[in-house]
């Protein structure tokens, strides 16, 4: 057995935690203790992969579907469910809620819920990395909704003109808010999109976070060793609904199913059970770390006051 | 004193803070091409020519704001602020706030705007009011060349996302700038003249309409005091409500249309703070409802006329 860069078994009980996060903020919400969300379960493999890629000099942008990207890059739970309540002790002050959350510690510089406003500031970002001399690269997420946006090309191709370090993660997860993909772009995925920029770009199995580790890790090779960008294509599937509440009646059943056996926790745990690397055991040990971890998590953010009104105004202007 | 034109003050400006601060670059549509010198100056990693791609120049802009640099963008025409009103005013000027303070803009959006080339609706639009409204963001509208120079310097320097609208008609208008002038600061109205009778309340081009308005009233012997807002936001209240105290009547003045122009905001800030002085009814002089004409005459019947401010006067008078 080789030994992955990327330990599946760590990657598994990351994912595990992002999952855990999602549901009980789905929960909290149900009981009226936290506002909708939009979730990104079964994209955990994409985020746990790509971020696990990254170095601590490098930058995030991501958008909506956030949780996962703050999560792997080892955003602090109870923090983040403090934001989503609009306390005090979130990530913003409870300024963004779950939508914009942004943290400077983290190099996370921006949750965008306008679709493609993550790929417009990205540039910039790009930009600031090589003027500044610093290193890093800038990891933009997004969605095949968003590359449906002209911001989308136009982001691409000023990448590519000025050559910026940025790499562009796409995870196509077949939704866009309501609407299924296919109704909206004939191409089957958005890579083909970038070679008319002149952009590199490699499609990859979104459901298995070794194989976007290591497409990650070479483009990320790619970004250092030629400056310019890349783009990376996840396919994967949005397996809950656009928006929490969401009863998911708009979504074709066949389709569903399929992508459910395809989820990626169950696949990844089914595939280091069947190694030898994981027993019944394991699973129960990362299970009890992981809801021991939310239930401090939402014991913090339920302790964590709202803030003072006076807030209101404060941090409208530097 | 040096004399020099609008267009010039304002890559004085750029040239002055690109050489004090690094951080400092320009780019947009043609800027490279336009602001030679500035090109041949820093180089063309600072000095960039763009897409015409609105959207992404500000996006940029604001994303290189957040992490480090001081970037200027030319957007050339005030019209075009549309297709960069997203990363413009929901992320430049928001993003502050939603971080918690966690990130600043410190960045500068450049546009043309106004009559005076026949240039049509889709390129002239006086829009400063939009971004008035929008939290977050700083909009000047300057009237003369050192003001240009001084209240670039300024933006330039700010920390917040700063919107330096320039009347396309004064462009090539040339005035003195003293060759120390440093930095004004946003926010302070100017007092172009000062009077006892009317206080005429104005920006960009139309303060030269107040100024010839104001040496035809003093004809007839009445004394009008004429306000440069210079700042639309921050917003010199001090400075009209010292004014409208002293005189009693007030007239505002510009090329924006009227509902819910600046002039609506100047107006209800005085019958708020300073009704008792006031011994007639504020009015307004305003661009129309309409969307600006190409045709010449039209273009000139679109902005407000000396003699439409004499009038309005008089009637404030009493005839």
């Amino acid at each position: 057995m080789s030994i992955h860069p990327l330990d599946p078994v760590q990657a598994l009980e990351r994912m595990m935690l992002i999952r855990a996060y999602e549901e009980t903020l789905i929960d909290l919400h149900g009981r009226g203790r936290a506002a909708g969300t939009c979730t990104s379960v079964g994209q955990e493999a994409a985020a746990v992969g790509v971020v696990s890629a990254l170095t601590a000099d490098d930058l995030i942008l991501t958008n909506h579907r956030s949780a996962g990207h703050l999560l792997a890059r080892g955003a602090d739970p109870g923090r983040m469910l403090a934001e989503v309540m609009g306390k005090r002790d979130g990530y913003c002050g409870g300024k963004s809620g779950s939508l914009h959350i942004s943290a400077k510690d983290l190099g996370v510089v921006l949750t965008s819920t306008i679709v493609g406003g993550e790929l417009a500031l990205a540039t910039g970002v790009g930009l600031s990395r090589r003027m500044l001399g610093k290193p890093g690269i800038v990891a933009c997420f997004f969605g095949d909704g968003a590359a449906t946006e002209g911001r989308f090309q136009e982001s691409l191709n000023l990448a590519a003109v000025w050559t910026l370090p940025i790499l562009y993660v796409c995870e196509n997860n077949q939704w866009q808010a309501f609407v299924h993909r296919k109704e909206t772009m004939l191409a089957d995925g958005i890579a083909g999109h970038a070679a008319a920029l002149g952009v590199e770009s490699a499609v990859v199995d979104g459901n298995d976070p070794l194989a976007m580790f290591d497409a990650a890790s070479a483009a990320i090779d790619s970004i250092r060793r030629t400056g310019k960008p890349f783009l990376l294509e996840a396919m994967t599937y949005r397996l809950r609904g656009h928006f929490e509440p969401d009863d998911q009646a708009y979504v074709d059943r066949t389709e569903l199913s399929h992508w459910r056996d395809r989820d990626p926790i169950l696949c990844l745990r089914t595939r280091l059970e069947r190694e030898g690397r994981l027993d019944a055991e394991g699973i129960a040990a990362i299970e009890s770390r992981v809801r021991a971890t939310m239930e401090a998590a939402t014991a913090f953010a339920d302790a964590s006051p709202y803030p003072g009104l006076d807030a209101l105004t404060t941090d409208v202007y530097a | 004193m040096t004399t020099m034109t609008v267009n010039d003050a304002i890559s004085a400006a750029l040239a002055e803070e690109m050489q004090r601060d690094p951080t400092v670059m320009i780019f947009g549509e043609g800027v490279a091409t336009k602001r030679r010198d500035l090109l041949e100056r820093f180089g063309a990693t600072r000095v960039r020519n763009t897409p015409l791609a609105e959207g992404i120049i500000a996006g940029t802009a604001a994303g290189a704001a957040a992490t480090g640099l001081r970037p200027v963008v030319d957007l050339l025409f005030a019209p075009f602020l549309c297709y960069a009103m997203d990363e413009i005013v929901n992320s430049a000027g928001k993003l502050r706030y939603i971080s918690g303070g966690q990130f600043s803009f410190p960045m500068v959006v450049l546009a043309m705007t106004g009559a005076g080339w026949g240039v049509g609706a889709q390129h002239n639009h006086n829009v400063e009011s939009w971004f008035v409204h929008s939290p977050g963001l700083k909009i000047v509208m300057p009237s003369t060349p050192a003001d240009f120079k001084g209240l670039m310097k300024s933006a330039i320097r700010d920390d917040n996302p700063v919107l330096v609208f320039a009347d396309i008609a004064l462009g090539y208008s040339a005035g003195e700038v003293p060759e120390e002038a440093d930095a004004i600061p946003l926010g302070k109205a100017a007092v172009r003249r000062e009077g006892r009778d009317v206080t005429l309340v104005s920006y960009a081009k139309t303060v030269g309409t107040c100024m010839a308005a104001a040496d035809t009233l003093a004809g007839a012997g009445i004394d009008a005091e004429v306000i440069d807002l210079r700042s639309l936001k921050p917003l010199d209240e001090d400075a009209i409500l010292r004014s409208v105290a002293k005189t009693g009547r007030l007239v505002v003045v510009h090329e924006a249309s009227r509902l819910c122009g600046v002039g609506a905001e100047i107006a209800a800030l005085v019958a708020e703070k300073a009704f008792a002085s006031l011994r007639a009814p504020v009015l307004r002089l305003t661009g129309p409802d309409a969307p600006a004409p190409a045709s010449f005459p039209l273009e000139q019947a679109f902005v407000p006329q000396a003699d439409a401010i004499v009038a309005a006067v008089r009637s404030q008078m009493g005839g």
